[in-house]
């Protein structure tokens, strides 16, 4: 145990001592989500809207005032026909426009259908379905109302955003980032740490030392393990004190998953580093292998519900997807154990498999 | 010349000795662009909405058919109480819950409107909203219907027989002609791919040097500062190259991506994008000490050029300073080039400013590796 203890305190003084890599290490996580926190959203506002009325009428005059009203529209003009609008595209002053047919107000009472045009500017598609989203929601309250005044059926559909109710970016982006920063610094340190010690062959003479070689992995671990528990309580700090995220559920929770999750993602790490000869090796399967695949199957940009089966049946092996509904539900949605016991339980299957195929892995190349 | 030759060969012996680098270079983009190329969409196909019927009427019945049938819902149905609704939405079961009120038909009968409650979870931001327009999409339509077919109660509306025009909504999207997510995303990706993998290579190259003394050798045999950076870049820029042409095949067979435009002026902004891209790794290397720090501080850069980029999430909404940080963003500029070109068939007039402020920052950064880079011993 003591010969441990100093190993421990061997790797500690190795991280100490580099200065730069430590101030490196302890507060890039800490900007990058300063910095993303303030400048991504995934939503999207001011949506710049030009609205083609050919002969204004109450009816009309009501959904302009709809438009308006709401934060995610900026109406640009109202226009009598669609001459315009071709050019204020080109030029991306417009990202849409509410086409309009002549005489909607006597259109309404009648039975042949009310043809309405929404014109997006698709140019990237996923920000024009959101933007397409958003419009047709106003057209269809509205057009229920002016309905209803003729004689129709409305259904007064009180809708509530839960959770989130202004659908606020940095809710989605710190529990994400959090996770992305924590996969790749934590799989990375450990993965470069002991591949270092092969490249410059010191892991041999550590290997012929009276310690055990799972001790030796796990003392390597160790000072990192604390450095991104570390990480984690500074992002959570500035996501709370700076962009006012809210932690509704229990902080003591919170925290023993992010340890979780900090295991799983050096437990990762220690898999690469068994398989990798080299720092480099290491690097690009730490960097180039998890960093796309963490940001786009996690569920962190893009919802899960919207990928095909296929590609939702392999998010399942990305630990981030749990680690993500996890701290959305703590913080978020304040959930406890109770609805969170399986995705805990996934990660740390996930986390035991991995020691387990790293420790393995790691008796083997000994004989 | 024939010193940057030397060097270069080197190089390429160094990284082609290293098989499990070789595997990994040209492995990790190709399984990549292949897999997530399907996933980088908002459309939600299908989702789970759960209905809590305290009505249970040929209407309410009705609503649920409707739902249903839509194709976008698979509907679940729960008990009227609060604490399973919570639940649901608590751990994810379900993604929207409709709640129909006890007296709903009634109410339509009698006053021709009745209240419903629905509920979205909005962890997900922006998905919610989508969600919210495919099941408001359907509930207009059912109210529609309704109107026709719903008898007038007793203290009904009278006169009036008509119930107003349905509503015949034509979305149309513009500047997106081949309609295919995909089309769009590809390029994002396999300029992502390549670009992380370049950086990688071309950062960790320098700091190695610098960790095993090599560097030291270097420095005292008369390679002047700028056949050394170029004998740095080169190998890498031409491997990146090679990766870029692969994926782009990959793009062109496996997802069908339209090659509208000139592909040679493809290659030609591809090669001025890498300078710049791997002239930022290179620079890196020049202030870092190790291949760890070499590694953090790359992984932050690469984050940069992602996420402010417009790639994945809208410019439009990012505040004023950070749209001006997009602006400086190699990877905006290549990717909204070869989306012009590949997609659109743009022509050199369109894509020559963003060529332009790529052409201006290969330079830039090339120069500031240059003069950071000293051959003196720390």
């Amino acid at each position: 145990m003591r010969a441990f203890l100093g190993f421990v305190r061997k790797e500690a003084f190795h991280i100490l001592r580099d200065k730069q890599t430590f101030w490196i290490l302890l507060l890039m996580p800490l900007v990058q989500v300063l910095l993303f926190g303030f400048a991504v959203r995934t939503d999207v506002y001011d949506i710049r809207l030009a609205i083609v009325d050919p002969s204004p009428g109450p009816a009309s005059r009501v959904l302009i005032e709809r438009y308006s009203a709401s934060p995610r529209f900026r109406v640009m003009g109202v226009y009598a026909s669609t001459a315009p609008l071709d050019q204020q595209f080109r030029e991306g002053t417009l990202r849409q426009a509410i086409v309009l047919p002549p005489d909607v107000d006597r259109a309404l009472l009648g039975r042949a259908p009310l043809s309405i045009q929404v014109v997006t500017d698709a140019a990237d598609p996923n920000t024009g379905s959101i933007m397409q989203a958003y419009a047709s929601a106003v057209l269809q309250r509205w057009h229920a109302e002016q309905t209803m005044r003729a004689g129709g059926v409305r259904l007064d559909v009180a809708a509530r955003m839960r959770f989130n109710p202004t659908l606020e970016s940095v809710n989605l982006f710190v529990p994400g980032l959090i996770a992305l920063v924590l996969t790749i610094v934590s799989a990375m340190m450990t993965a470069i740490s002991i591949t270092r010690e092969k490249e410059t062959g010191t892991m041999e003479m550590l290997l012929v030392s009276p310690l055990h070689p799972v001790a030796i992995v796990v003392g390597k671990v160790v000072p990192y393990v604390v450095m991104g528990f570390t990480n984690v309580l500074l992002v959570l700090g500035a996501a709370r004190l700076v962009f006012g995220m809210p932690l509704r559920g229990n902080v003591a929770l919170l925290l023993a998953e992010a340890l979780l999750y900090i295991l799983t993602a050096l437990a990762l790490g220690i898999v690469i580093s068994t398989s990798a000869a080299t720092q480099r090796t290491a690097m690009i399967a730490a960097m180039a292998g998890l960093l796309l695949p963490t940001l786009m199957l996690s569920g962190f940009i893009f919802p899960l519900d919207s990928m095909p089966t296929p590609l939702q049946v392999i998010s399942n092996i990305i630990p981030a997807r749990w680690f993500l509904i996890i701290v959305r539900g703590i913080m978020v949605k304040g959930a406890g154990l109770a609805t969170l016991w399986q995705e805990t339980l996934i990660l740390l299957a996930q986390t035991v498999l991995l020691l387990a195929v790293g420790v393995r892995r790691l008796a083997i190349r000994l004989e | 010349m024939r010193t940057i030759f030397f060097l270069m060969r080197k190089e390429f012996l160094q990284v082609f000795r290293d098989k499990a680098t070789v595997f990994q270079i040209f492995f990790i983009p190709v399984v990549q662009l292949l897999i997530l190329s399907n996933a980088a969409t908002f459309d939600i196909k299908r989702t789970a909405l759960a209905v809590v019927d305290e009505d249970r009427s040929t209407v309410s019945a009705g609503l649920i058919q409707r739902l249903e049938g839509g194709g976008r819902f698979s509907v679940v149905r729960l008990q009227p109480t609060i604490a399973g609704v919570e639940a649901a939405l608590l751990d994810r079961e379900v993604s929207a819950v409709l709640h129909i009120p006890h007296g709903f038909e009634d109410d339509l009968v009698r006053e021709r409107h009745a209240p419903l409650q629905l509920q979205f979870n909005a962890e997900e931001g922006a998905a919610a909203g989508i969600v919210q327009a495919a099941a408001l999409a359907v509930l207009t339509d059912y109210a529609r219907e309704l109107g026709v077919s719903l008898p007038r109660g007793p203290a009904g509306v009278s006169g009036a027989m008509t119930v107003g025009a349905p509503l015949d909504l034509r979305t149309q999207g513009w500047f997106n002609p081949s309609r295919n997510y995909k089309h769009y995303m590809v390029p994002a990706l396999l300029v992502s791919l390549t670009t992380i993998i370049g950086l990688l290579l071309t950062a960790q190259n320098i700091a190695r040097e610098k960790e095993l003394g090599t560097l030291d050798q270097l420095n005292v045999t008369p390679i002047t500062k700028g056949q050394f950076i170029t004998a740095k870049l080169l190998p890498f820029w031409l491997l990146s190259l090679v990766i870029f042409s692969i994926g782009l095949i990959i793009g062109k067979v496996v997802f069908g991506i339209p090659t509208r435009g000139s592909v040679p002026l493809v290659f030609l902004s591809a090669a001025i994008y890498l300078v710049v891209a791997l002239g930022i790794g290179l620079w890196i290397s020049t202030f870092t000490s190790t291949q760890q720090q070499t590694m953090f501080v790359a992984f932050f850069i690469v984050l940069i050029y992602l996420l402010m980029s417009g790639l994945f999430t809208p410019v439009d909404s990012m505040p004023r300073w950070a749209q001006w940080v997009a602006e400086a963003n190699p990877v905006k500029h290549f990717v909204f080039i070869m989306r012009a070109v590949l997609v659109k068939g743009a022509g050199v007039e369109t894509v020559l400013r963003p060529l332009a402020i790529l052409a201006v920052g290969g330079v830039a950064v090339l120069s500031l590796a240059v003069r950071q880079y000293s051959k003196q011993a720390h």
